[in-house]
C-alpha cells in the first residue's frame, strides 16, 4: 500500500525528470529567449516563430494561442457556469435539480475527441456560415475579428469548444462552495428585507467568492492543458494574429501535431521544453485553484478583505 | 416607535406537521413580550411568522391574520417590506464574515439604497451605541471583520444591524442561548433599554430571563398557546395547570 502511495510521487518525479533531460538541448541553445524570441524569414522578410527545417524555435505563438483560447473560453463559460450554479442552488425546483446537475456532470465525462469531432462537423460550419460573418460586420472595426480566414477554424472555435468543456467543472465546484454557505447567512440577509436577488448577491456570492475564483482557476487549468479538441479546431499554424478568427496553435496542440513526426533532435527538444513549460504552468494554476476551493469549503476565512 | 401586534387565528404548517394551532394574542407596543415553552412547542415558528420568514421554507404554510400596527402582513404587503419594519435577531450570532463591522451594520441600509456617507456614519454609530457595542469597536470599525468579534459582541453586532434600518418591532429568537452568562446579562440589559423604543418579542428557554426582561409572557405547548398574561402573574399565579407544571420544572 505504501508502495502504491509512493508510486504517485515516483511518477511525477519521473515525468519532470524526463521533460527536463529531453529539453536540455533547446534550453542550452536558446535559454530563456526560447519563450519570447522572434525570427525573420530570410526569404519573405516576415516574422517567423517556428521553422523546424531551419531550426528556428520560439514558443511565443503557442503561449499566445493557449492564453487567448483559454481566456476566450473563460469569458464565455464563467457567466454561464455561475448562472447555472445560482439557479441550481437557489431557485431550481427540487424535481429539476437532480436531472440538471446530472446532465452538467455528464458533460465532463464526454471524451475530448468527441468534443473535437462535434466541433469540426457542427460548430465550425456554424461559425463559418453564420456567426463569423455577423461578428465581422459588427465588430470588424475593432480589428479583433479579421476577414481573412474562410475556414471557420481558429481561436474563436477553440475558445467555444473549451468553454463547453470547462463549463461543468466550474459550475459543479461553484455549486459546491455555494452550498457550503451557511443557511444562517441567507436568513440574516432576508431578515433585513432583502429580495431574493439581493440575498444571492450579499449572502451567497459574497461568501462564496473566493471559492468561485478557485473554481474558475481550476477551469482555466483544464483549458490550458486541453489538447485533442483544441488541436482539431484551432487551425494549427504557428502564428500570432490580432484577429480571433485567425488560425493559431496552442502549446498542447503543437506537441500533439508534431512530436510523432519530429526527427531532428533540436525539434524534439524544443517540443519537450514547451511540454515542460505547460506542465509547470498547469500544476501551479491547479494548486492555486485547489487551495482556494479548500479554503472556502473548510470554513469561512476569519479576516475581512 | 414601536407598534402593537395583533394575532388572530394563526395556523402554521411544516409539510404535514401542524406546528401552530389557532394562536390568538395581542402583543403590546413598546414592551418586551417573552415566549416560553419546551423545545418544539412552536414558539420559534411563531416569531418567524411575524416577519414572514417562516415561508422562506418551501414546504411551510400559514393561515390566519397578523396585524402590525395597521398593516395586515398576510393580506396586502410584501415580505420584503415587512422585514424592513420587523427586525430579527437569531439564536446563533450570524454576522457577515466577509464584511467589516461598519459594513455589517450598514448592510440593511445599503439594501434600502442608502448611499449618503455622512448619514450612514451617523446611523452606524447610533445603532452601535444602541446595542452597547460602540465603545468596544469604534477604533476598528472598518478594519476588523464582523466574524473577528467574540460571540457576545457578534450578537450585539447583529442587534445593531437589525436596529440600523429603524424597525418598529424587534424579534429575538433565543438571542442569548449560545452565549456565556456575562454576554447574556449584557443582552438582557440591552433589551431593557431598547423596549422603550421598539416592540420586542423574545423567545427564550430561560424562564428567569423571561421574568427579568418581559412585561408579558406567553406559554406555548405542542403548537398551542396555553396562557398569555402579565409576566409576574404567569410566574407567581398561573391560571393553567400546565403552565404551573412547566414553570415549576415538572416537565420541559
Amino acid at each position: 500500500m505504501v508502495l502504491c502511495a509512493f508510486s504517485i510521487f515516483g511518477i511525477v518525479v519521473l515525468i519532470v525528470w524526463q521533460l527536463v533531460v529531453h529539453s536540455q538541448l533547446a534550453w542550452n541553445k536558446f535559454g530563456l529567449s526560447f519563450f519570447y524570441q522572434v525570427f525573420t524569414d530570410s526569404y519573405t522578410q516576415q516574422k517567423l516563430y517556428w521553422d523546424p527545417v531551419n531550426e528556428h524555435f520560439s514558443a511565443l505563438p503557442f503561449i499566445f494561442g493557449t492564453l487567448v483560447s483559454s481566456f476566450l473560453a473563460l469569458l464565455m463559460a464563467v457567466p454561464l457556469a455561475v448562472g447555472l450554479a445560482i439557479f441550481l442552488t437557489e431557485m431550481c425546483p427540487t424535481v429539476l435539480r437532480g436531472p440538471l446537475a446530472f446532465l452538467t456532470e455528464l458533460l465532463a465525462a464526454i471524451p475530448s475527441v468527441i468534443y473535437g469531432l462535434w466541433a469540426v462537423f457542427v460548430l465550425v460550419p456554424l461559425l463559418r456560415e453564420h456567426v463569423n460573418p455577423l461578428l465581422i460586420r459588427w465588430l470588424g472595426w475593432t480589428g479583433l475579428v479579421g476577414n481573412d480566414n474562410p475556414t471557420g477554424l481558429g481561436f474563436l472555435a477553440a475558445g467555444v469548444i473549451l468553454a463547453i468543456m470547462i463549463l461543468p467543472i466550474i459550475s459543479s465546484l461553484t455549486r459546491e462552495v455555494m452550498t457550503a454557505v451557511p443557511h444562517s447567512q441567507r436568513e440574516a440577509v432576508l431578515a433585513l428585507g432583502a429580495t431574493r436577488w439581493e440575498m444571492i448577491r450579499m449572502a451567497v456570492l459574497r461568501n462564496a467568492r473566493i471559492g468561485i475564483v478557485g473554481a474558475i482557476i481550476l477551469g482555466l487549468g483544464r483549458a490550458l492543458g486541453e489538447t485533442m479538441a483544441v488541436t482539431m479546431v484551432i487551425g494549427n499554424s504557428p502564428e500570432i494574429h490580432r484577429s480571433l478568427l485567425a488560425n493559431g496553435s496552442s502549446m498542447a496542440s503543437v506537441i500533439a501535431n508534431e512530436y510523432a513526426e519530429a526527427s531532428a533532435d533540436m525539434h524534439l527538444s524544443a517540443l519537450t521544453e514547451i511540454g515542460l513549460a505547460l506542465f509547470i504552468v498547469t500544476i501551479i494554476v491547479n494548486a492555486i485553484a485547489q487551495l482556494l476551493v479548500w479554503a472556502v469549503t473548510r470554513g469561512t476565512p476569519r479576516s475581512a478583505r | 416607535m414601536g407598534v402593537g401586534i395583533e394575532v388572530i387565528n394563526l395556523n402554521a404548517w411544516y409539510g404535514s406537521n401542524h406546528t401552530l394551532q389557532d394562536i390568538n394574542l395581542n402583543i403590546p407596543a413598546n414592551h418586551a413580550t417573552a415566549l416560553i415553552g419546551p423545545s418544539g412547542c412552536g414558539k420559534s415558528t411563531f416569531v418567524r411568522c411575524i416577519n414572514r420568514m417562516h415561508e422562506t421554507n418551501p414546504i411551510a404554510r400559514v393561515t390566519g391574520t397578523i396585524r402590525i400596527g395597521e398593516l395586515d402582513i398576510y393580506e396586502n404587503a410584501k415580505p420584503v417590506e415587512i422585514r424592513r419594519r420587523v427586525g430579527m435577531v437569531f439564536q446563533r450570532p450570524n454576522p457577515f464574515p466577509t464584511m467589516s463591522i461598519y459594513d455589517n451594520v450598514a448592510a440593511g441600509l445599503k439594501l434600502n439604497g442608502y448611499s449618503n456617507h455622512r448619514a450612514l456614519d451617523e446611523i452606524v454609530e447610533k445603532s452601535l451605541k444602541n446595542s452597547a457595542l460602540w465603545d468596544e469597536v469604534k477604533d476598528d470599525l472598518k478594519k476588523k471583520s464582523g466574524a473577528s468579534l467574540s460571540g457576545g459582541q457578534q450578537q450585539r453586532l447583529c442587534i445593531a444591524r437589525a436596529l440600523a434600518v429603524d424597525p418598529e418591532v424587534l424579534l429575538m429568537d433565543e438571542p442569548a442561548s449560545a452565549l456565556d452568562p456575562v454576554s447574556t446579562s449584557k443582552i438582557e440589559d440591552l433589551i431593557f433599554q431598547l423596549k422603550s423604543q421598539y416592540t420586542i418579542v423574545i423567545v427564550t428557554h430561560n424562564m428567569q430571563q423571561a421574568a427579568r426582561v418581559a412585561e408579558k409572557t406567553g406559554f406555548f405547548l405542542n403548537g398551542r398557546m396555553v396562557e398569555f398574561d402579565a409576566t409576574h402573574k404567569i410566574f407567581t399565579n398561573p391560571s393553567d395547570k400546565r403552565t404551573e407544571d412547566y414553570i415549576t420544572g415538572r416537565f420541559g
